[in-house]
């Protein structure tokens, strides 16, 4: 059975349709980047991976029952910004997931278990390359250690699926760079399930096992709203070339100038 | 030449500007009192810096003939003691009410109307309830203040919450977080220097409900001093009191902002 199911998923708000027929399975351990042009329902979809956003229509499986409405710690989350907590250091960033988890009513530990919660999150902070800055506070981390923060923190949690929401979008293209090696080696070694969502159809093309684009088919100069979005390419990653790159390319590029004017 | 909006004095020409004001007032109060009392040398309406030093000197330095009290001291204390109470209580409750409120849509829902309605009650126009129903002594003050800031600490503690990014509530709770531990770990944490922010902003008014309440109805305080003298036209006491007022505001609002910068530092790192 797939992980996660979508069977003829439709969002509308209203008269707006956000998403049209959306028919995908994932299988475990899958790194799926996702594009598509601003306002074709990425974030949508990923919200409702999240469990802040429902369907409106049709279905989405999570182990073949219906998504949980509300964010879990079974799907962790890295956004472009606001991803982590200003009012801690990293070291306390990171430790956080364990004192949830272990002091339901403090949200603190003390003595033995937090020194234990602090070895932990070293650990995860070496894996990320952020050792040297276990007590910076994150207006003192640059955008990309800020990012990296923000999924040693997820990945405390050690979730099932890590959802990343143009994680590298605010990056200059040099740490971009770095933080693809990064992510592409923590999906390695952990084997966790990736959605990425990205601007960058570049991007896609190296990262992950497999790529979709999310596009109008249907497409209304006089009203934009009448029709969703859906996944127009599902393609694996290795066979992709640069025929297939101009093919998505020039088709994102069209309904982007549509949508535009 | 640099367009003036591009142009700033150093360092010491900052303090001389800044200075300035003050100089120019006292200078010319000085005149303005000179001149009078050379009309009128018993005049009352701007005594001269030594007869205020005299008056201060009698009510600071040497004991009531009646109670054996210091007078100024004694009024300090009240004054301050009372204060103090409004705005801790306020405070405490604005910042408990502001997270339930701001966090919890169902508390939201049900509080929201009812605070905001309070809120446009003039609370001066409630003094005779409250000294109806908690006589004359210290608790109706201390009401006074509190019901006089609380709902705008509250308003204010709840809008603080609602603006903290929606993507740190989600992050929190794919960490595990129940609802009471977002409170206490997320929240709290972060609104703990607004709500020092919210009581910088209530100083006046806590300072105006203090001193129409012990102008109304006290036998000390500051604020029952300054009134109690208005009948002999003791501007020789009423100005320095006016002026010691000003200062202690000054310093709270000082030590307050001092304390939020010292614990707080990521949230003033992030002002700039």
């Amino acid at each position: 059975m797939a992980m996660i199911e979508a069977k003829n998923l439709w969002k509308e708000y209203g008269d707006n349709v956000v998403l049209e027929q959306v028919n995908v399975k994932v299988e475990e351990g899958e790194f799926i980047t996702v594009v598509g042009t601003s306002g074709c329902g990425k974030t949508t979809f990923l919200k409702m991976l999240l469990g802040i956003e429902q369907p409106t229509r049709g279905e989405l499986l999570l182990d073949g029952k219906t998504f949980p409405d509300e964010p879990g710690e079974d799907r962790g989350i890295v956004f472009q910004k606001y991803s982590v907590f200003p009012h801690l250091t990293v070291l306390k960033n990171t430790m956080l997931a364990v004192e949830f988890e272990q002091a339901p009513l403090l949200g603190k530990l003390f003595g033995k278990k937090r020194q234990q919660a602090e070895s932990e999150a070293r650990e995860i902070l070496q894996l990320v390359g952020l050792e040297n800055a276990l007590d910076r506070y994150p207006h003192e981390l640059s955008g990309g250690m800020q990012q990296r923060l923000a999924i040693a923190q997820a990945l405390m949690k050690k979730p099932r699926i890590l959802l990343l929401d143009e994680p590298f979008g605010a990056l200059d293209p040099g740490i971009r760079a770095d933080m693809h090696e990064l992510i592409q080696s923590l999906w390695k070694k952990t084997g966790l399930t990736i959605f990425m969502i990205t601007h960058d159809l570049a991007e896609g093309f190296y990262l992950g096992t497999r790529l979709w684009v999310f596009d109008k088919i249907r497409l209304d100069a006089q009203n934009m709203n009448a029709y969703g979005a859906c996944v127009t390419y599902d393609i694996p990653v290795g066979k992709t070339d640069t025929e297939t790159f101009d093919d998505i390319d020039n088709s994102l590029d069209k309904s982007r100038k549509v949508l535009l004017n | 030449m640099k367009r003036l909006i591009n142009r700033y004095p150093d360092r010491t020409l900052k303090l001389m500007l800044g200075a300035l004001p003050f100089i120019i007032i006292f200078i010319a109060y000085i005149m303005a009192s000179n001149a009078r009392l050379e009309e009128n040398s018993r005049d009352k309406l701007l005594p001269s810096l030594s007869s205020m030093t005299k008056a201060v000197d009698k009510l600071a330095m040497q004991p009531s003939k009646r109670s054996g009290e210091y007078l100024f001291w004694s009024d300090t204390e009240s004054s301050l003691t009372r204060l103090g109470l409004g705005i801790g209580i306020s405070a405490l409750i604005g910042l408990i009410f502001g997270i339930v409120n701001g966090a919890i849509p169902y508390v939201r829902a049900n509080l929201s109307p009812f605070i905001t309605a309070i809120s446009l009650v003039p609370p001066l126009a409630v003094l005779p309830i409250l000294f109806i129903a908690f006589g004359l002594g210290e608790l109706s003050k201390v009401v006074l203040i509190a019901i006089g800031i609380t709902p705008f600490i509250i308003r204010d503690m709840q809008r603080n919450v609602m603006e903290l990014p929606s993507e740190q509530m989600i992050k929190a709770q794919t960490l595990g977080a129940s609802t009471w531990l977002i409170i206490v770990r997320v929240v709290l944490p972060q609104v703990l220097p607004r709500l020092i922010g919210a009581l910088r902003l209530s100083l006046g008014a806590a300072w105006l409900f203090l001193i129409a309440a012990e102008a109304i109805a006290s036998t000390d305080g500051l604020g029952y001093r300054i009134f109690l003298v208005r009948r002999y036209l003791a501007m020789d006491i009423i100005l320095p009191y006016v002026v010691w007022i000003t200062f202690l505001s000054f310093f709270i609002d000082y030590v307050l902002k001092t304390l939020s910068e010292r614990l707080f530092p990521w949230f003033h790192a992030e002002d700039k």
